[in-house]
């Protein structure tokens, strides 16, 4: 018998953890009758069920291949719980465009204790998703958000990709490697959105990590982002740098409007969603994206992600009727 | 075709000392061992008095998983394996009675440990020095290469870097101090058994020297360095394609005398010569008619033994029985009886090299020596074989996939496996005992007390001293950690609190898996029809089948594991990886937190039996209702007692059908989930 979605949706919004797996197991199946239970269950953790924003730090990992963004979470994890905060980490991997498979090789990388039930990982894939998070990640995130302390999403991405992270998150850590100049010259060229973080991983190779993080944070300043914090750390002994890019993080996260952050995340997704389902012509009916959103900022903010991409799927199609 | 004069009767004997053929005198033959220990070291100490006296020359000592890893038999991951693929060797009192009656100042022996070798050739040192033996006396080899245990036998403790100080400290230590001692045992053995084809072997074998090299260099004074060089020595394999093989080590002794002379500027002869022991390969063996396996055996001895010029310095055989559990000491005594024929009763050590003047075998070696070139090129261009270590590991990884694949496709031919599968049955497995040898479960709680009674009876404090300053020690890049190692093993110290000493102090590791950048399989038919019954079967229960792959306990035999996980991936399943060394509460955490639809676990080092029962627990306590399906080397009543126990399907070497077994798990998939027939 099927767990009872609402019953689901209500023990994650009181905090029992343990609802997490069946949770995220609803809210990736993709059969119809489970999206109309996932629906349900996420009603339960809207913001209007919860009373406000879900109390959650969203923070988004993302960087090049093998930058070192699991193994900064094996660090980071045992910081946070430290710190007595809960841990829920979206690792998100490649599907194989060719099998339709993947191999979820982050979860092996991120040390972490099995018996403490403070901290949850959940490997997913792209689902061939081009370049960005699968819907069920984003509403995983959201979900998750209502349960755990810090809900992290590392997800491979470099120069325009991540931007699917920064819709979800409240704050993102870009993640780079000494030598590597790929990033510094997205951000020179304005590839790449400036994040809210900047991490060179590797400290421990000494200079030329030194180096990374003076040019980086060079290029922020000659692009007036001179207060985006560029923070050197190491993952593998001596461990260094953790304690303060959860500091710089959490600053962050201080220093933003959170709601107005996350109901701009909705929107975002929601007209993400819309695109993804019903490709650029849809948009077009609604008279392109700019327009787009602004009839999203016209809804109910306390709507969730589904009902917005009704929302706008009804109006594509009102715009349409009368040229058909 | 000139027929040959020397045909099969007696040709006359010129005059000794005249014939180009003959040699002037009947070579020594080569150290003969067999890897051999288990349970605990009083019942290994008998094995070895025994094998001694049916004449065996040398001994090799094969340590249990904890021991190899640097784990006490009471830690949590130590369960199960306490005694199984080797004794167990926890402080100095289990080494003095692993030798207990054999004199070290007589004896040749070598240690397949790795990671903990710094400690075991302390312990080893101490029973010497307790017994009155001089140091400088000690013959043997400790194998201590840990770059090869990274890419294919997991017996790793620490991170790379310090890891390899590690070996650079024994060596340097030892080049004075037990300058008889082989400090380091470079293998291309187990590339083999990982999938290396010989020119992959000899590259990443030779690349692995260089760093070896590479790191000591700076720790000894020039003028030793020659010296360091003549003691580091080889642990190869041999196939089954014994000509090819024996091609190979010729290849790499000549590249190695000209790494010698060209790179490190090595001038002595004596030193330049690629010294190297043989086991030959047990990943070819067969557990389908593994009477069989015997001929191979002897065909493999050949190829390390036939040619003069590049001939095996020691030998050890495996058993036949290998594919289908531990070896008892009858199986092990025949491995020895083909090395004796072959030393003593055929000709092979009355000639000087039969291939001199071979135009097949020169092209041949030139072939791999070209081949390794290249190779060991790609290693350098990725910063040598410490960092290249994810890349080796790839292309291992690959190189077996094709290997599984040809075997599957029957393009490699493999007798009573995949061609001429019609058989009697083998009398040889009829015996009581099924044919193998099992390892009395009570060993492991009989260890646990042992230590804790060894814990509570030595002085406390002098032990916390000496691991204080072991602790200082390795802090300390510059120095080095073997005098401070030998303190602690001394004092009493025991072999998980050294491990736990270096531990605190590099840090943890864990391998790169290979598996993430294996490129996707070539397409056939069948990979096509069972993708289309993955995503039928995932359409029906919303969600892509989502595999959990991992090994439970110690065992590192990785090879099996990963390629069950990429051929899911290429399969269309979604495929959580765990690697090795895993918990079974961690196995049970993942697959709930992971909302797997299935859960493979593989294991080869007999520890099924504890560990599997106690995943299936964990699982239920965890309230996880997914299926368990094993792989492994699984004696049948082991494996009857699982599925009774609870678990789907179990897998022995016998299923080298890897779509076959990627098909009966999506039908068990389908079946769990209620959506058999129409689905699957
Ligand atoms: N020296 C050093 N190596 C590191 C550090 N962090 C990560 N690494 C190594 O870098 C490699 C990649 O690390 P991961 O943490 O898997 O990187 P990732 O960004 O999560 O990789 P993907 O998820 O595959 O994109 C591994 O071999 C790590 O051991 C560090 O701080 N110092
Ligand atoms: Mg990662």
């Amino acid at each position: 018998m099927p767990l009872d979605a609402r019953e689901l949706g209500r023990r994650l919004r009181e905090r029992d953890r343990s609802a997490a797996p069946a949770v995220l197991n609803l809210i990736e199946d993709r059969s119809a009758a489970a999206r109309g239970r996932a629906a349900a269950l996420l009603a339960e953790l809207s913001p209007a069920a919860l009373g406000g924003e879900a109390p959650a730090h969203l923070v988004g990992i993302t960087g090049p291949p093998g930058a070192g963004k699991s193994s900064l979470l094996s660090a980071l994890v045992p910081t946070w719980r430290g710190a007595g905060r809960t841990v829920a980490v979206l690792a998100v991997d490649p599907s194989s465009k060719r099998s339709g498979g993947s191999l979820l090789g982050d979860r092996v990388r991120i040390e972490h204790d099995p018996k403490d039930d403070g901290i949850l990982i959940r490997s997913t894939a792209t689902g061939g998703r081009l370049g960005g998070l699968a819907a069920p990640t984003r509403e995983a995130a959201h979900a998750l958000a209502a349960a755990f302390d810090v809900v992290v999403v590392e997800t491979v991405g470099v120069g325009q990709s991540e931007t699917d992270v920064e819709e979800v998150c409240d704050t993102v850590a870009v993640v780079v490697q000494p030598g590597s100049g790929d990033t510094l010259q997205f951000l020179k060229a304005g590839i790449m959105e400036v994040p809210d973080v900047l991490v060179v991983t590797k400290a421990d190779l000494g200079d030329v990590a030194e180096r990374a993080r003076r040019d980086l944070a060079q290029a922020l300043t000659s692009l007036g982002a001179g207060s985006v914090p560029v923070v050197a750390a190491s993952s593998v002994a001596p461990v260094s740098g953790i304690e303060e890019l959860a500091a710089a993080l959490d600053a962050h996260r201080d220093r933003i409007d959170v709601p107005a952050t996350r109901l701009r995340a909705r929107r975002l997704m929601a007209l993400g969603d819309f695109v993804a389902e019903h490709g650029e012509v849809a948009l077009r009916a609604l008279g392109g994206r700019r327009e787009a959103e602004r009839f999203l900022c016209t809804l109910d903010p306390g709507l969730q992600a589904p009902a917005l991409v009704s929302a706008l799927r009804e109006r594509a199609s009102r715009e349409r009727a009368p040229t058909s | 075709m000139g027929a040959s004069k020397a045909g099969l009767g007696q040709t006359e004997k010129p005059p000794q000392g005249e014939s180009r053929a003959r040699l002037p005198e009947r070579d020594r033959p080569w150290v003969m061992r067999t890897y051999a220990g288990h349970s605990t070291a009083k019942d290994s100490n008998a094995l070895y008095r025994s094998n001694l006296e049916k004449g065996q020359t040398g001994l090799s000592v094969a340590f249990d998983l904890p021991t190899q890893t640097g784990y006490d038999p009471d830690h949590e991951l130590s369960r199960g394996e306490v005694g199984k693929v080797g004794v167990s060797i926890a402080h100095k009192a289990d080494m003095h009675a692993l030798f207990d009656g054999i004199p070290l100042d007589a004896m040749n022996t070598s240690m397949t440990i790795n990671a903990t070798a710094a400690w075991l050739l302390a312990l080893y040192m101490t029973v010497a020095e307790e017994n009155g033996v001089e140091r400088g006396s000690l013959q043997g080899t400790t194998q201590n290469d840990i770059i090869k245990e990274f890419l294919s036998r997991g017996t790793y403790a620490f991170p790379p870097e310090p890891s390899m100080r590690l070996i650079a400290d024994t060596i340097a230590f030892t080049v004075d101090e037990v300058p008889k001692w082989n400090p380091v045992n470079i293998c291309s053995y187990h590339l083999q058994e990982a999938g290396a084809t010989p020119v992959q072997e000899i590259a990443y074998a030779l690349s692995t020297a260089q760093a070896v090299l590479d790191g000591v260099r700076p720790r000894v004074p020039p003028e030793h360095f020659p010296r360091v060089f003549g003691r580091i020595s080889f642990f190869v394999n041999a196939g089954i394609r014994f000509i090819e093989e024996h091609a190979k080590l010729r290849a790499m002794s000549a590249l190695w005398e000209e790494f010698g002379r060209e790179r490190y500027g090595v001038e002595d002869p004596k030193f330049l010569r690629m010294r190297y022991g043989v086991q030959v390969n047990s990943l070819g063996l067969t557990e389908a008619q593994p009477e069989n396996n015997v001929i191979r055996i002897v065909l493999e001895a050949l190829a390390v033994t036939m040619g003069r010029d590049a001939r095996a310095r020691a030998l050890q055989l495996p058993a036949w029985n290998e594919a289908l559990g531990l070896p008892r000491a009858w199986d092990q005594q025949w491995s020895l009886r083909i090395q004796q024929i072959l030393a003593h009763e055929t000709d092979l050590l009355e000639y000087a090299d039969i291939f001199e003047g071979s135009h097949v075998m020169d092209a041949l070696v030139e072939e791999l020596t070209e081949g390794a070139r290249a190779e060991m090129a790609a290693v350098a261009d990725r910063g040598g074989a410490v960092a290249a270590v994810p890349y080796m590991k790839t292309q291992l990884v690959e190189s077996h996939r094709a290997r599984v694949g040809a075997v599957e496709r029957g393009e490699l031919k493999v007798v009573g496996k995949n061609v001429f599968t019609s058989a009697e049955p083998s009398p040889l497995q009829e015996g009581e005992d099924g044919g193998i040898l099992t390892v009395d479960p009570d060993v492991e709680q009989g260890q646990i007390a042992a230590v804790q009674r060894w814990r509570s009876e030595r002085d406390q404090a002098a032990v916390d001293a000496a691991l204080g300053e072991l602790a200082a020690a390795a802090a300390d890049e510059s120095s080095n950690v073997m005098p401070a190692t030998l303190a602690a093993a001394r004092a009493g110290a025991t072999t998980g609190e050294w491990g736990a000493t270096l531990r605190a102090v590099f840090g943890e590791y864990r391998a790169p898996t290979g598996v993430a950048d294996a490129a996707p399989a070539p397409e056939d038919d069948a990979l096509e029809e069972l993708r289309d019954r993955v995503e039928r079967v995932s359409e029906a229960i919303g969600r892509r089948i989502k595999i959990l792959v991992g090994k439970p306990g110690l065992d590192g035999h990785s090879n099996g594991a990963e390629q069950i996980a990429i051929r899911a991936r290429d399969a269309g399943m979604d495929v959580v990886y765990e690697g090795i060394r895993l918990t079974p509460v961690r196995i049970a955490a993942t697959a709930v937190q992971e909302g797997v639809h299935v859960v493979g676990l593989s294991i080869l080092s007999g520890s099924h039996r504890e560990l599997i029962p106690d995943v299936l627990e964990e699982l239920r306590a965890a309230g996880a209702d997914v299926p368990v399906v094993v792989g492994g080397i699984i004696p049948r009543p082991d494996a009857e007692a699982m599925l009774a126990a609870g678990v789907s399907r179990v897998y022995t070497p016998k299923d080298f059908e890897v779509s076959r077994i990627m098909g009966d798990i999506v039908d068990l998939v389908a079946e769990h989930n209620g959506v058999g027939a129409h689905a699957a």
